[in-house]
């Protein structure tokens, strides 16, 4: 597995856990909420230690099942040991307890390390004045909590932007850090696409006048901090569908434990109350009733890492469950910008003699199609970049002729739209020489741009521009596949270019010409036909298809619209990130379902631990079942509810860091997750409670 | 015919049968056959209904219970007023109310428990008007819910499951009536009496005794008891009399139509869900456990008796013969045993009682995995289904998408009504055997003590909770405490699964349906086949398990020591 697809595994213990992305890397990230903490960070070990207590409060327990009926078995030992005191019920009494204090700890813990990226967060939140503009245009200086939404507020270089809002006037760099983590500042201005900015940035240069659209307490850092704290986190479908299927299991064991005191009346055997107590609690499901909100909440964190702002714990969920992810193709499956990839000269020219003059008609392109044609020329054929005579003149491109090029000494060379260069060149006395239609056709085809190069009445040839797929993006989009996840790119290009590139990329269907509304039409019938649809976006005219998507990530620097309609940020305005946001939603359920089969096979162990132990005294013969030859029944008892508890702690940074995920076919996955989770939550305990017993035994315990 | 010519007849027939019965009723509940429709289209007008007109799932199962109902109204009427009626030659006289009370709900719910000797206690008109009619609508009943359920599956975004008046019509016309018609002549051919002539009298002179020898209407009822998965015989030794199965074949036979329906459904689901390969997975899961439970219990058998071993002769080459028909042998007598406690049909060729420990711990396991491998009648297929949901709920989850099955998504209302289904059984059987071991008038019912005397209670309230009906015996059932828990056991076992089995169906057909992808947990292949029976296992043994180690266990590790 290359860094690429090595998503699953956050690397505890180190700062860095972005792993790098396919085209762009991810920054290492320290600073703003992409900050991770090592999973034994000492703060938040010890937020968590007391967060344990605290958590006992019957009012919290009684929201897990669960864990509840492990609390109120605890205070039923509690009371049989004072009434019958003994080394063994006050053992178990004890265990009992700690059984429920980790569980507490594993959530505490969960919800303290959002705490701590909550707690930077807040720092940043701006505490200073706002320069309010009145209706009369002058300024009045008021405390940014007096902010209401419409006020329009003045910030200049080195002022804090008070609250989140819309640029209305001007332009200026604004250091977004303090949310993003990203240090290079970034150019907001008026209208467009660019025109929000966050409350907590700081504008570095130049003067703007911003609208603001949220109130104190709503703002987007607000809702950060409420969001990474897990503050009204609320469960989410599968989750409450868990939950439903772990309360089943709890109650159906009630009675069998209950029931045990009669069939043991009955066959004249005394049953301990102690003891049914123990066996209850060891066969409930407590391993993921302890972890479950813990393994929401790390998800949530996972994300947050990566810099992606989830508005709600469903959209993660959903992430796991889309079927199709449309990507738009410039930033996410291409580079963004055309480069040059070959020299094409007509007949009668040498390919040198085209790159020539190409490089000279780019000289002073500063685009980045014109650098990469120098770059081209030069490492085709070693030209270089020269000095020029002092009497040349750059022409630059406009939309009128478009073409460009550069008058030297009398000679003129244009690049340009095929149509443009091939009229100027008839109009300077030159021809149309034979075969340049053909390869402006077959470049065309081929789902480049080509550019015609002509030097005064004499056209050279045919310049190549190609949209430049990212590298690797191919294999990301093969291994989507193998999750059985469909990729559809979106792009204004033709459908000619499109398909072109569509091939060259690897993904399963594009949508050409792409418009907002054609958008929205693909959406609506992917869901239509059942499935759920992923995509990123940035613009005002995306809101509506954000918001139809199921999971719709915004990119940061996009519109406040944009934000508002998506259900997840990200911070990094990654477009290739979704496939990321993907893999954790997925690992967040797999965690879920792995620790469940966990918890329900580690009851076949305690079974032949506890059973034997409860009616061994009245059929000796029942001792056969104690087949990992467990001391004595007190010992038995005890080792696996032992057992029962520490499996809650070593099980938290499972829970925290998600089971390893690899992107391949659902058959794949499942196989070893049955067989890590399902075989070996049947093994484990047997070796552990035998261990456990052992030593309780070395120890005189028993 | 011996055990292994017997196991691979049954495994071809059951195979063609699987396909092609299979098919026919998938056909028969799409409303694609017709060759009745003149006695069809009389009953639905009379009925005031039509094949157009579909009930959610709510109205489908208030036709459900409102059936049922009746049924038990009227079963339990004609009991009571048996001695007014005729066909009563041994002027028998009415049956007592706590008794009646039993029968009604044993008989509706396709359990078929009987406290009573058919020939000492019924009358031919009672046999034939009451017992047999609802041996025929209750297995129906539990195929259509069943079906009621597959459309679930089958269906994208509907608000109704079908119509129930209309399946049970065409279940009883196209599928039990003319296979138990064919199957009864079988049974009249190999000398099943089929008499309204009433007992004959035969002294014997050697001994200078007089016998009465009980005949009746048994031939055709012998059908319908196997085939619908019901298993109440017209005589006290049910299957074990030459009455009622004279041979070799019939015994057969028996085994083949018990088994027939309730594993050809799963074809009949595959086919309704348009994947013959799903419909393969369930059956899978079924053979497997079915398989396993064969050999261990035959083998059990055929190991010789503990006790007798105890008592110096190690060597017993018929194997456990105590209880034994000569005729059917240990094994046979397993196999059959085992087909019937797991198709929830309950008839006997042998006495359970006497099985070995770990012989009896075979029938009695076989029933506690709740009637799936293959189940009764409807019932073993919606009851597998609900196992098949949690199994995809867990697995699902595994590979991180959210679970789905068919294409239909479980979500929280699904795992509800799911867990409901597949834990209101144990949950009822161990706080009923709790009851009954606790009070007096339970603790009286076991003719042994100890650990055989808690098997004895708990494997009547396993059977009845399963709606199975098989006797294990040994135990007193017609006492008032009996007769009333046993009731409630088997109305609770029938309908408590049921209802959530319907209301599955109506949320599941309100969904869209996912398509599949690569990423899509697979339902039709071996690890989910192992999921299944890991789930039926897993909930089956872990609630078990205490009681099971109680009883058979406890015994077993005894050595042959008598309790």
């Amino acid at each position: 597995m290359d860094d690429a697809t090595q998503v699953g595994t956050a690397q505890v213990g180190t700062a860095q856990v972005g792993t790098a992305q396919v085209g762009t890397a991810t920054k290492a990230s320290g600073q703003g909420v992409a900050r991770s903490r090592s999973l034994f960070d000492r703060e938040i070990l010890a937020q968590a230690l007391a967060g344990s207590v605290r958590k006992l409060d019957p009012r919290v327990q009684v929201r897990n099942p669960v864990m509840f009926v492990v609390l109120v078995g605890t205070i039923v030992t509690f009371v049989e040991a004072i009434a019958h005191p003994s080394t063994f019920s006050w053992s178990i009494t004890i265990w009992l307890f700690l059984t429920v204090v980790f569980a507490n700890f594993a959530e505490a813990m969960a919800e303290g390390r959002g705490k701590a990226q909550a707690d930077t967060l807040r720092r940043m939140r701006s505490e200073a004045e706002a320069r309010r503009l009145r209706a009369d245009r002058t300024e009045e200086r008021v405390a940014a909590a007096e902010l209401a939404r419409g006020d329009l507020v003045v910030c200049e270089a080195g002022d804090l932007v008070p609250s989140d809002g819309e640029i209305v006037e001007g332009i200026a760099s604004v250091d977004e850090s303090a949310i993003t983590g990203e240090s290079a500042p970034v150019i907001r201005e008026s209208g467009g696409d660019r025109s929000a900015v966050t409350g907590g940035t700081k504008v570095l240069s130049d003067r703007i006048v911003v609208r603001i659209t949220a109130e104190r307490g709503k703002t987007f850092l607000d809702r950060m901090i409420s969001l990474v704290e897990g503050a009204n986190r609320q469960k989410t479908p599968n989750e409450i569908a868990l939950t439903i299927l772990l309360a089943a299991l709890t109650i159906v064991f009630l009675p069998v434990v209950v029931t045990l005191q009669p069939f043991g009346r009955f066959s004249g055997a005394s049953v301990s109350v102690v003891v049914l107590v123990a066996l209850l609690v060891c066969l409930i499901p407590t391993t993921i009733g302890a972890l479950l909100s813990a393994i929401g909440i790390a998800g949530m964190d996972r994300l947050v890492q990566r810099n992606v702002l989830a508005m709600s714990g469903r959209a993660v969920e959903a992430a796991g469950d889309v079927q199709t992810l449309l990507l738009d193709k410039t930033g996410t499956i291409t580079l963004g910008n055309r480069m040059a990839a070959a020299f094409l000269p007509t007949a009668g020219h040498t390919e040198e003699e085209l790159a020539d003059a190409a490089q000279l008609a780019s000289l002073a392109d500063e685009t980045p199609e014109g650098r990469s044609i120098v770059v081209l020329a030069k490492q085709r054929f070693e030209l270089r970049e020269r000095e020029l005579a002092p009497d040349h003149e750059f022409v630059p491109f406009s939309a009128n002729t478009r073409m460009s090029g550069l008058d030297i000494g009398g000679r003129s060379v244009r690049k340009g739209a095929a149509e443009s260069v091939r009229r100027w060149a008839v109009e300077q006395g030159g021809t149309v020489p034979e075969g340049l239609d053909e390869a402006v056709g077959q470049v065309a085809r081929a789902g480049s741009t080509p550019l015609v190069v002509a030097d005064g009445p004499t056209i050279l040839g045919v310049i190549e521009l190609k949209d430049v797929v990212k590298q690797g993006i191919k294999e990301k989009f093969a291994e989507m596949r193998q999750m059985g996840i469909r990729t559809v790119m979106i792009t204004g290009d033709n459908p000619l270019t499109a398909a072109a590139i569509a091939e060259e990329a690897g993904v399963d269907d594009y949508l050409a010409e792409a418009t907002p509304e054609t958008k929205m039409e693909l959406i609506k019938a992917e869901q239509e036909g059942g499935k759920l649809v992923a995509m990123t976006g940035d613009g005002t005219n995306d809101a509506p298809a954000l918001a139809q998507a199921d999971v719709g990530v915004a990119m940061n620097t996009g519109t406040t619209a944009a934000k508002e309609a998506g259900n997840m940020v990200d911070l990094d305005s990654n477009p290739t990130k979704l496939i990321d946001v993907v893999e954790i939603g997925k690992q967040l359920l797999i965690t879920r379902g792995s620790l469940t089969t966990f918890s329900i096979a580690n009851d076949v162990a305690k079974y032949f631990a506890i059973i034997p132990a409860l009616f061994v005294a009245t059929y000796p013969q029942l001792d056969t079942l104690n087949v990992m030859k467990l001391h004595s029944p007190q010992s038995a008892v005890l080792s696996a509810v032992i057992f029962n508890a520490l499996v809650i702690i070593a099980l938290i940074p499972l829970a925290l860091r998600g089971v390893k995920f690899r992107a391949t076919g659902s058959a794949a996955i499942l196989r070893r997750n049955v067989l890590v989770y399902g075989v070996g939550g049947i093994v484990t305990p047997f070796v552990f409670i035998k261990l456990i017993d052992l030593v309780l035994t070395a120890l005189h315990a028993y | 015919m011996g055990f292994l010519w017997t196991i691979v007849t049954l495994v071809v027939a059951l195979g063609l049968t699987w396909r092609y019965l299979g098919s026919y009723m998938a056909a028969v509940f799409d409303g694609r056959v017709h060759f009745l429709g003149a006695v069809e289209r009389p009953l639905y007008r009379a009925l005031g209904t039509s094949p157009d007109r579909e009930q959610t799932w709510r109205r489908y199962a208030t036709s459900v219970v409102v059936f049922s109902g009746v049924s038990f109204a009227l079963t339990y009427l004609l009991l009571r007023i048996q001695g007014s009626l005729p066909l009563d030659p041994q002027h028998l006289g009415a049956v007592g109310p706590a008794l009646s009370f039993n029968t009604a709900a044993s008989f509706l719910t396709n359990t078929n428990w009987q406290n009573y000797g058919g020939e000492t206690t019924m009358s031919y008109f009672s046999q034939i008007g009451a017992l047999m009619v609802q041996q025929f609508v209750s297995p129906a009943v539990g195929i259509v819910a069943a079906i009621a359920l597959v459309r679930g599956f089958a269906r994208k975004e509907s608000t109704t499951i079908g119509n129930f008046w209309v399946d049970l019509v065409r279940c009883l016309f196209y599928v039990l009536l003319p296979i138990a018609f064919l199957a009864g002549l079988v049974f009249v051919g190999q000398g099943a009496v089929q008499t309204l002539a009433g007992t004959v009298s035969i002294h014997d002179a050697m001994n200078g005794v007089t016998q009465t020898i009980a005949r009746g209407p048994i031939g055709f009822m012998e059908a319908i008891k196997q085939l619908g998965t019901n298993g109440g015989g017209f005589l006290n030794a049910n299957s074990a009399t030459p009455f009622e199965n004279p041979t070799a074949l019939t015994n057969w036979l028996s085994i083949y139509l018990m088994l027939a329906i309730p594993f050809s459904l799963t074809y009949t689901f595959g086919k309704l869900v348009g994947s013959v390969r799903q419909g393969r997975a369930l059956l899978a899961a079924m053979v497997l456990v079915f398989g396993v439970w064969v050999g261990f219990t035959s083998y059990s058998e055929h190991q010789g008796n503990p006790a007798v071993a105890a008592a110096g002769i190690v060597h017993q080459s018929t194997g456990n013969m105590v209880g034994k028909e000569v005729r059917f042998g240990d094994t046979s007598s397993a196999l059959f045993a085992v087909a019937s406690t797991q198709t929830s049909t309950g008839s006997a060729d042998a006495s359970y009682d006497s099985f070995t420990p770990m012989g009896g711990f075979g029938l009695l396991t076989g029933m506690m995995l709740g009637e799936v491998t293959p189940g009764g009648s409807g019932t073993g297929l919606y009851t597998m289904l609900i196992y098949a949901i949690v199994a995809v709920f867990i697995g699902g989850l595994m590979i991180g998408r959210t679970p789905e099955y068919l294409g239909k998504k479980i979500q929280a209302k699904e795992v509800k009504l799911a867990g409901l289904g597949s834990l209101v059984m144990p949950l009822l059987v161990l706080v009923l055997t709790a009851v009954a071991v606790s009070v007096h008038a339970g603790r009286i019912g076991p003719l042994n003590s100890g650990p055989h005397g808690f098997t004895e209670i708990l494997y009547a309230l396993t059977s009845q909770g399963n709606n199975n009906g098989s006797a294990f015996g040994g135990l007193s059932g017609n006492t008032p405490f009996y007769n009333v828990v046993g009731a409630i056991d088997m109305l609770i076992g029938r309908f408590g699964i049921m209802i959530p089995a319907l209301a599955l169906g109506g949320s599941l057909a309100a969904k869209n349906v996912v398509p599949e992808s690569l990423g899509t947990f697979r339902t039709d292949n071996t690890m989910f086949v192992g999921l299944v029976i890991g789930v039926i296992v897993i909930i089956g043994g872990l609630t078990f398990f205490p009681a099971i180690s109680l009883g058979p266990i406890v015994e077993q590790l005894s050595h042959g020591k008598f309790f």
